[in-house]
């Protein structure tokens, strides 16, 4: 812990820190190929819909020895359609008949259950009708249409517009992976995974919610010093918040790792499997998208806009003047910088971004002033109050 | 110190965190003995863990009948199918719309389960068939006044008078069997027959026969008239049976029964009119002659022809003969006499109220039900499978727990005590708001929603990180420990609103478009997140408070997670200026 700690805080002064935002080339080089990968899974392989969305049925047995070839043979002749069988860890067998209707169910359950020699009460059947699993994705989509809207413009109004397009960005990201490790592995899509597919929506978002939210802070008064750009101070904000991002990340996953464990063992198949596989996978790549896309996606469409861009000419100019000087110029000091958004007390409102402060800029002018000076004389400085401890 | 700017003081960040713990217990406590009080120390378990049958219909529209699906004719089915299923002697069936769409039926424990799915969501049978004979089951004598209809002026077609009778609770004071005979509409009037009837909706006994039994008219196999002596017909259940064996039996061929609401047994003939011949039916206040609620209904061609050749069939006979019975589902909904042949258009009057009327119409025109079903999904679980979800679910939240105890133990020491605490007090809190919920709104635990409970875990944990990761990042600054507490809340509260918020829209979207056991889980997700709001405002943060003013944390013990130097904490106190990284780095977090 104490050197994840000391990492810690190197990350958050920014001693250690890693360019997430300057390598977002990158970034988007990988993420591109993940999603076209992820497309090309789903235009080629398809995905492998579950019986819920072609309609007929699902029989789950206790645990017997009968041989899943023996229940294959049952589940046909008796329904005189192709049927699938799948050993569940705990030796229960899982059947499932496609097209099965519901008046034949039952002669193919009874069958079963005199197969493995139980009463048919103890074998579990599921039957689905053909349009249920049309209706479960209308539902699905409509709901992530509702959710798409509303979220955008919440986020908009807590952080800013190009922040809301950002996180839409990473989690359509997190979509497409997630979809796509579907296809290409063939995992079974059932409402339960449609269930973790729209949650990993709320929590992708959470992830890059909490990122955001240092970034902001980080960049609130960006235009009120000429140390740093905009870029380099979304990335302090990200280096500052990857440890939290990570153990939050671990944190949620160790739940749904243990459902996972449980659900694909003791249970195996199921909802509980279903929807911690999904939100497994989609979990995973929200951490990846809530660091290394959503913050640089804002960078990209803050540099769009004239005030940051020409923001970021005069820090370059000045730094290329300085250099000309032959001033090094350190490259991590982010006092400046930070100085800037020194804004401790804001007002309580959450979500509410606080007035920049009024002492910053003068006070970090002061302090660039005073940079060459003893230390003895800067003692106490750099904060806006003069004081010191 | 971190010395406070003057005359700004991180509002909130001191405030008195005895209070908040104190409103947190009351809650606790109301909470808990509520759930006391309500007698249930469990949450409902749905039907995926207690076991049973559930089944959700969809409604589909007919052609020609777009607008069908609508709140009324939900509730219509949703009341028809409940007594169907309860007809089946099921206990505790819950039956009730789900969204715009769907019916869920819940049979609980797997009896009957066979028959209720035949039974739900089936278009009933629906067919008129001649009486041949009945009789009270158990006679209870109970005059009839068979009140001679005065009717005025007809109206168009083929005008049919069938008694309905009124029925007790049915808005009519008189209680007594109206009888009304039949007549073709086409000018004068004929003076209705009395006749007894039964009716399914506007129910009341009908006027009994003189003797118990009705002779054996011819007509009747001696097979049948066996049968029909043995008939039970004096109980709800013994009615359901009959009407279930009744509907059975092939169209062409006579039947014993049962009336659905009395105890009379009939002997019907073989179906002469299809209920799906009837292109409409209506109920409709009849004004011009003061009847009161009426029913009418039309007949395609094909139906016209039949039932015209069979009112006139019927008008020739006697009592009881001359009636025909509404059967549906095997049982008999109504029994109206006949006295001439009528063709095309027809009326059933008698004692309706409005309610009655409409859904004798309803029955008339849909066969049963308003609207079309389809089944969507029926899942059967044993109660040994479903004791097994249970287990397993609960060992998977009881390992996702442990899992994540020991991760926060291992990286915040004494803090992750606080956020284990803290997440054991969340987890009693949900559970009782659960069991409340189960007494309150019928909820029902089921697999999905302890797949949500569980997923939730991690959610909530997550703020308590949020709120360690923010304090210490003050302490990093180099503020000593209890003003970095303090100077963290307002920071961590902030992220934590804003993203519980949207965990907070997620849920509610999903809980608003989801259909079957996903609502479980919406519902959860939602419900923990308020829930983990509540326990980060009300405990979380007054116990960090507490505890900052505590030896062991304020002085930054190795153990307490807090501790400065491990935390890479650079007090900017004495000698150089640190490195230019984040000296002033100050509150942020």
């Amino acid at each position: 812990m104490s050197r994840l700690g000391t990492l810690g805080a190197k990350l958050y002064r920014g001693e250690t820190s890693y360019d997430f935002v300057g390598k977002r080339k990158l970034w988007y080089g990988i993420t591109l190929c993940f999603v076209i990968v992820s497309l090309l899974g789903l235009g080629f392989r398809g995905l492998y819909m579950g019986i819920e969305f072609q309609g007929g049925a699902v029989f789950t047995t206790p645990p017997t020895k009968v041989s899943q070839e023996d229940a294959r043979q049952v589940a046909e002749d008796t329904s005189g359609r192709d049927a699938r069988v799948q050993e569940l860890g705990s030796g229960a067998l899982r059947i499932q008949v496609t097209d099965l209707e519901t008046e034949e169910s039952g002669e193919t359950r009874d069958a079963l259950a005199k197969e493995l020699g139980v009463s048919s009460q103890k074998v579990n059947a599921e039957l689905v009708g053909p349009s249920w699993g049309d209706q479960m994705t209308d539902k699905a989509i409509q709901g992530l249409i509702v959710f798409l809207v509303l979220v955008s413009v919440y986020l908009a109004l807590a952080f800013e517009w190009r922040m809301a397009v950002a996180a839409l960005v990473a989690l359509l990201h997190d979509l497409a992976v997630t979809v796509g490790v579907y296809a290409l592995v063939g995992f079974e899509v059932t409402p339960g995974t449609v269930v973790g597919m729209l949650t990993i929506l709320g929590y992708s978002l959470y992830d890059t919610v909490v990122v955001f939210d240092k970034v902001k802070e980080k960049t609130k008064n960006v235009t009120k010093q000429d140390r740093h750009t905009y870029g380099e101070l979304a990335n302090l904000g990200i280096n500052a918040t990857v440890v939290r991002s990570v153990n939050t990340s671990v944190v949620a996953l160790l739940p749904v790792a243990a459902l996972l464990f449980i659900g694909s063992g003791l249970l195996a198949g199921g909802m509980l499997k279903d929807i911690a596989l999904s939100l497994f996978i989609g979990l995973t790549a929200g951490t990846f998208s809530s660091i290394m896309i959503a913050t640089p996606v804002t960078t990209d469409l803050k540099l769009r806009e004239p005030k940051i861009r020409d923001h970021d000419r005069r820090v370059r100019a000045r730094r290329a003047k300085a250099a000309a000087r032959g001033e090094p110029e350190p490259e991590d000091d982010t006092a400046a910088g930070e100085a800037a958004d020194d804004d401790p007390d804001e007002p309580e409102d959450a979500g509410v971004p606080a007035a920049a402060a009024v002492g910053s800029q003068r006070s970090e002018r002061s302090q660039r002033q005073q940079r060459q000076q003893p230390a003895t004389r800067n003692r106490g400085r750099g904060r806006p109050s003069g004081k010191r401890r | 110190m971190a010395a406070p700017k003057k005359g700004r003081r991180p509002t909130g960040a001191q405030g008195k965190p005895g209070r908040s713990l104190l409103v947190l217990l009351l809650v606790i406590v109301a909470l808990g003995g509520g759930m006391l009080l309500s007698g249930n120390n469990t949450p409902r378990l749905g039907i995926d863990l207690a076991g049973g049958t559930s089944i959700t219909l969809t409604a589909r529209n007919q052609p020609g009948e777009a607008d069908a699906i609508n709140q009324t004719n939900m509730n219509t089915a949703v009341g028809i199918i409940e007594r169907r299923v309860n007809g089946l002697g099921v206990s505790e069936a819950e039956v009730r719309t789900q969204g715009d769409e769907n019916i869920v039926v819940n049979i609980p424990k797997g009896t009957n389960e066979k028959q209720a799915r035949e039974q739900v969501g089936t278009t009933a049978q629906l067919n008129f068939r001649p009486v041949l004979t009945y009789a009270q089951d158990q006679p209870k004598p109970k005059p009839s006044d068979s009140g001679k209809k005065q009717d005025g002026g007809k109206k168009g077609a083929g005008d049919e008078k069938a008694t309905s009778t009124p029925s007790p609770d049915g808005g009519t004071p008189q209680g007594r069997a109206v009888t009304d005979g039949l007549k073709a509409a086409t000018d004068g009037k004929k003076a209705p027959k009395p006749t007894p009837t039964g009716s399914g909706n506007a129910s009341e006994p009908p006027a009994p026969a003189p003797t118990p039994t009705a002779p054996a008219p011819e007509g009747v196999p001696a097979s049948l008239q066996k049968q029909f002596e043995s008939l039970d017909c004096s109980t709800k259940e013994a009615r359901a049976k009959a009407s279930r064996e009744a509907a059975q039996r092939k169209d062409g061929q006579p039947v014993v029964t049962c009336d659905g609401e009395q105890p009379i047994k009939y002997v019907l003939g073989p179906v002469a009119v299809e209920g799906k011949n009837v292109s409409d039916a209506n109920a409709a206040l009849d004004q011009t002659r003061g009847q009161g609620w009426i029913v009418q209904m039309s007949f395609d061609d094909k139906g016209s022809k039949a039932f015209g050749n069979i009112t006139s069939e019927l008008a020739q006979k006697q009592q009881p003969q001359n009636q025909f019975a509404i059967v549906l589902d095997g049982e008999v909904v109504s029994a109206p006499s006949v006295s001439e042949r009528l063709v095309g258009d027809a009326e059933i009057s008698g004692n309706f109220n409005q309610q009655s009327a409409e859904d004798l119409a309803n029955i008339l025109s849909y066969g049963a039900l308003p609207l079309t079903f389809e089944e969507g999904n029926v899942t059967t679980i044993s109660p040994t499978l479903g004791a097994e979800q249970l287990k397993a679910g609960l060992i998977a939240g009881g390992i996702g727990l442990a899992l994540v105890v020991v991760y926060l133990v291992f990286y915040y020491r004494l803090l992750g005590l606080v956020a284990v605490s803290s997440l054991v007090v969340a987890a009693i809190l949900t559970y009782t708001i659960m069991t409340l919920l189960g007494t309150a709104i019928g909820f029902a635990l089921s697999l999905p929603a302890i797949c949500g409970a569980i997923v939730a875990i991690g959610i909530t944990a997550d703020s308590f990180i949020v709120y360690f990761e923010r304090v210490r990042d003050e302490i990093r600054e180099g503020r000593t420990v209890r003003p970095a507490i303090a100077r963290a809340w307002p920071h961590a509260r902030r992220t934590i609103v804003v993203s519980d918020v949207v965990s907070v829209i997620a849920a509610v979207v999903l809980f608003i478009v989801s259909i079957g056991s996903v609502q479980g889980f919406a519902f959860v997700l939602g419900l923990t997140t308020v829930v983990d709001l509540a326990i980060v405002f009300l405990l979380t943060k007054p116990m960090m408070m507490i505890l900052g003013r505590k030896k062991m944390f304020a002085n930054g013990h190795p153990w307490s997670g807090l501790d400065p130097k491990r935390l890479g904490s650079r007090p900017p106190l004495r000698g150089r200026r640190r490195p230019a990284a984040g000296s002033s780095e100050t509150k942020e977090a």
